[in-house]
Formats: C-alpha cells, structure tokens, sequence
C-alpha cells in the first residue's frame, strides 16, 4: 500500500479478513463490474459521520473481529457495525464510540457476540490509490486494494469537515446469534416463474445462512422452491439483495459483490433498507423472509 | 410498445426487449436521457437492467420515463466497429473443427468471416459476450474446466465467442489468442469492448 507523507495507520493483525471499503464503484456494471463498497452501508455511514468525513469516505470492513492496527500519529477512530469491545493499548473500550488514538498506540478489536461486520473509521477516511473511482475491494473481480495483511502501511486522508459535538452512538442491537433474522422482501422481478406455492414457502419456512457465505453472496439452505416455468432463463441483470433460486433449492441472497448478470430467476429481492441487517447475519443463523 | 418493466426491490426495473439490438437501442437512449439518480444500465441478451438510486430518484419517474424514452435515434446509430487481431493456435482449434463439420481453415473463415456483436458483459471486468457470428460456431462448453485460461484466449461456447480479458478459470473452447489488451483499469474507458459494439476478428500470423 501507498505511503505518503501526512498521518499513517499500521495493520498489526487482519484478523480472518479485513477489507477496505467504501460507497462502491456504481456505474460500471454494462463492463462486468457491480458497485462492491461496504456490505453494511449504514454502519460505514454510521462510523464516518461520528468522525465529521463524508459518508461514504473509504473504512476498514473486518469480518469477527480480530482486526489490530498502530496508530503512527494522534488520531480518531470510531469502529461500528457488529457490537466489538476496542482496546486501545490493552484499555477496555467498546465500539460505538470516537477513540482519541495517541500515535504509537494500539487499538485491537475483540470478537462480536453477535453480527458479522465491524467498520473502521478514522478521521480524514483511509486514503489508498482509487481504482474505477472507488477504494472498495471486491472479492469477485479483483478490482481494488488486496485484502489487508500484517505490516501494511495505510495513509490516512484529511478532512475540513467540522465534527459532531457527540462522540458516542448507542447502536441497535443486531439479533442474538440464535434468533432468526427478519428480512422484508419484494416479490419479481421472476417469481411467475415459480408456483404459486413456492411463494408460499419462502414466506413460512427458515432458511439456514451457510458457512460458505461471503461478499458475493449469502447462501442458505432450505425447502426448494417449486418451478412453474422450467426453461433456462437466459442470463440477465441481477440487484444487490436479489433472491436467487436454482434448482436444487440453495437460495443465494446476491451481495455487494454479486456477479452482474445471472442465469437463475429471481424469485424476490430484499428491501433495500435491510441490506445491512442481510449484512450481519452469520453462518447457522436462521432467516425469514416477510413481504413489506 | 414494450410489456411493463418488471420491478427487482427498491432499486430495479428489468425490461424485456426480446432482441439484443432493441437492448443496446433502449440502452444507449436512456444513457443519452442522462436521469439523475439512474446509477446503472445492465444490457443482458435480450434484457435491459436499470439500477437506481432510490434516495436520488423514485422508480415511479423512470418507469414513466422509460414508457417515453424515444429510441428512434439511437436505434439507427452506427455502432462502432472493433478489429482483434487473432493467431488462430488454440488447443481446441481442432477439436471445434471436427465438432462443426469443418476444417480448421473452415474455422477460422467463419470466425473472421462475419462480425460479431457485444451482446453484453459479464463473468469479469471486460469479458464481452459477443453474438451474431457465423452459426455454424455454435459448440458446447469443455466437459472440463481449464483451471488456467491466459489473457487475450479466443474462445468459443455455445451461441457466443469471446475474449479472456485476464488470466482466469474458464470452460470455452480455445480457438487462440490476441495480444491486443481488452481491460485497462487505469485507462479513461477501461474496457476496450462496450455493449453494443461491432467487432470483427483478423488473422494474424506472427
């Protein structure tokens, strides 16, 4: 990674896997590109309005925790998403705070009790090279920095942005790890390619989120969803929050790293309001999808 | 008049256009209408994608504006036309010559004969699915997967043909290779082939 004069952040540990993220690169999906950027919108929101960046100014995406970096210079950091307690030099903080880092200091992240995705902020946002206008990595096509490793050195940006007089949100819980999560979804744009009953289903039967579940998609198992309409579905665009339905019944909920087209009809698409609740569920989490 | 997009959640209209070239048509018309809030427009087969940003505008207003878009002008643009440069080496070159009742020569005639058309893009940044060549090229996928298809292989499988923007795992039928880049991140347009463009391959021998 780049280093440049100004302030600059050391990774110590990259935990299982850390990833720099931001609002994305929309407009390049005509090219087999889709948007990336982070998984938890608002809690990337969350974390860089508590520090006075712009929204979507670029942050780490650690998944569980374990993410550990040295701070060269003073600065602030507000970590948000799945709940994490925040040691600063061994001291006990907790997420959902704004951290004053002394430089040399380091702030390590603990495992979340419960959700998935921890974002790391710092005042003036991370400040690697753009690729396509967008910091964000994504896992399918490659574009954007590499996923984080020990020893990387990442500049930090500046900010003229005033920051807000409070330092500390009290986040939403996101669901204890044994709750089912609630989804509200809308039918189409191909649930007349499915009976009536499959309908049915996807609103009364749990889906289980698997462990092969990353940025491209999560996956579930659960009932199959009965076809009506057999024929191959020539591929087409697919959204972020769209509910894929292959044959053999492994429902696959698209990420921010989807693939641009698909080739199996989608039967219903998440709200968009509750993509970063999608975003948050772990592997052998149970789902419900709702209408509304 | 084309039958009502179908919505995909908060944030997309698919529309059924049943003809790729109505696709790129209605495509490019909506790319010209440059609408605030349209964040991205998805060219598939015979299907067009349009992404929106729900903060910025309602789907209520681009479904109308789609209802009124006027695609008389960018359906009689002329398209661009790309040429590839191809050395016809490629470990399947016989293999698809047997399958399609040709020679190898035969095979590469028709390659080179007609030209193609970007259909639309996937896989990978840059891999445009090309349509509309010679049909007699039409051949099933490899049984097997290569674990390694290097940038710049010339590819068949079924009704399309192609060209590996970068090293990759891939399934095509290998006619052979170009080293004319297709994907430059760093360039302005970064992807040498854009839906709706014409391409037509030319034989090289080194």
């Amino acid at each position: 990674m780049n280093s440049r004069r100004g302030n600059r952040v050391t990774v110590v540990d990259a935990g299982m896997l850390s990833l720099l993220q931001d609002g994305g690169r929309p407009g390049y999906a005509h090219l087999g590109v889709s948007r990336s950027g982070a998984a938890d919108t608002a809690a990337m929101a969350l974390a860089n309005r508590m520090l006075g960046n712009v929204e979507d100014a670029a942050v780490i995406e650690t998944t569980n925790g374990g993410l550990a970096l040295r701070c060269e210079q003073p600065c602030l950091i507000a970590v948000t998403g799945a709940p994490v307690t925040v040691r600063v030099d061994g001291r006990r903080h907790w997420s959902h705070e704004v951290l004053a880092v002394r430089d040399g200091q380091e702030v390590a992240l603990g495992m979340p009790a419960h959700g998935l995705r921890s974002y790391v902020a710092v005042r003036g946002g991370f400040d690697v090279p753009p690729v396509l206008g967008s910091r964000a990595t994504d896992r399918l096509s490659g574009l954007g920095p590499a996923p984080l490793a020990p020893g990387d050195v990442l500049a930090v940006g500046t900010t003229d942005l005033p920051r807000p007089a409070s330092d500390l949100v009290v986040p939403l819980p996101p669901p204890e790890p044994d709750d089912d999560v609630e989804l509200p979804v809308r039918f189409g744009p191909r649930d007349d390619w499915f009976e009536p009953a499959a309908r049915h289903v996807l609103l009364s039967e749990r889906f289980e989120v698997t462990p092969d579940s990353d940025r491209v998609g999560v996956r579930m198992t659960g009932p199959a969803l009965p076809r009506r309409i057999h024929d191959e579905l020539t591929s087409e665009g697919v959204v972020e929050g769209a509910l894929q339905a292959p044959p053999g019944g492994r429902l696959t909920l698209f990420g921010p790293d989807h693939p641009v087209t698909g080739g199996y009809p989608v039967i219903a698409v998440v709200r968009a309001r509750a993509l970063p609740i999608a975003a948050q569920v772990r592997p052998g989490q149970g789902v419900r999808f709702v209408q509304g | 008049m084309p039958p009502a997009p179908r919505p995909c959640g908060d944030t997309g209209l698919l529309l059924e256009l049943g003809d790729n070239r109505r696709v790129h048509a209605h495509a490019a018309a909506l790319r010209a209408a440059d609408v605030d809030g349209v964040t991205d427009i998805v060219p598939a087969l015979d299907t067009l994608l349009v992404v929106i940003d729900p903060a910025r505008v309602s789907m209520g207003h681009v479904e109308t504006l789609l209802r009124e878009l006027d695609v008389g002008e960018a359906a009689g643009a002329a398209p661009r036309t790309i040429e590839i440069p191809v050395q016809y080496d490629g470990e399947d070159l016989a293999w698809v010559a047997e399958h399609c009742g040709l020679d190898e020569r035969g095979v590469i005639a028709a390659h080179t004969g007609k030209p193609w058309r970007v259909g639309f893009c996937g896989f990978a940044p840059g891999f445009a699915y090309l349509v509309g060549g010679d049909p007699r090229l039409k051949v099933p996928r490899r049984a097997e997967s290569r674990v390694v298809v290097p940038a710049g292989a010339v590819a068949l499988a079924g009704q399309f043909s192609a060209v590996y923007p970068r090293r990759s795992p891939g399934g095509w039928q290998l006619l052979g290779h170009t080293d004319t880049p297709m994907w430059d991140t760093d360039a302005e347009q970064p992807s040498l082939l854009m839906p709706g463009d014409q391409v037509l391959f030319r034989e090289v021998t080194r």
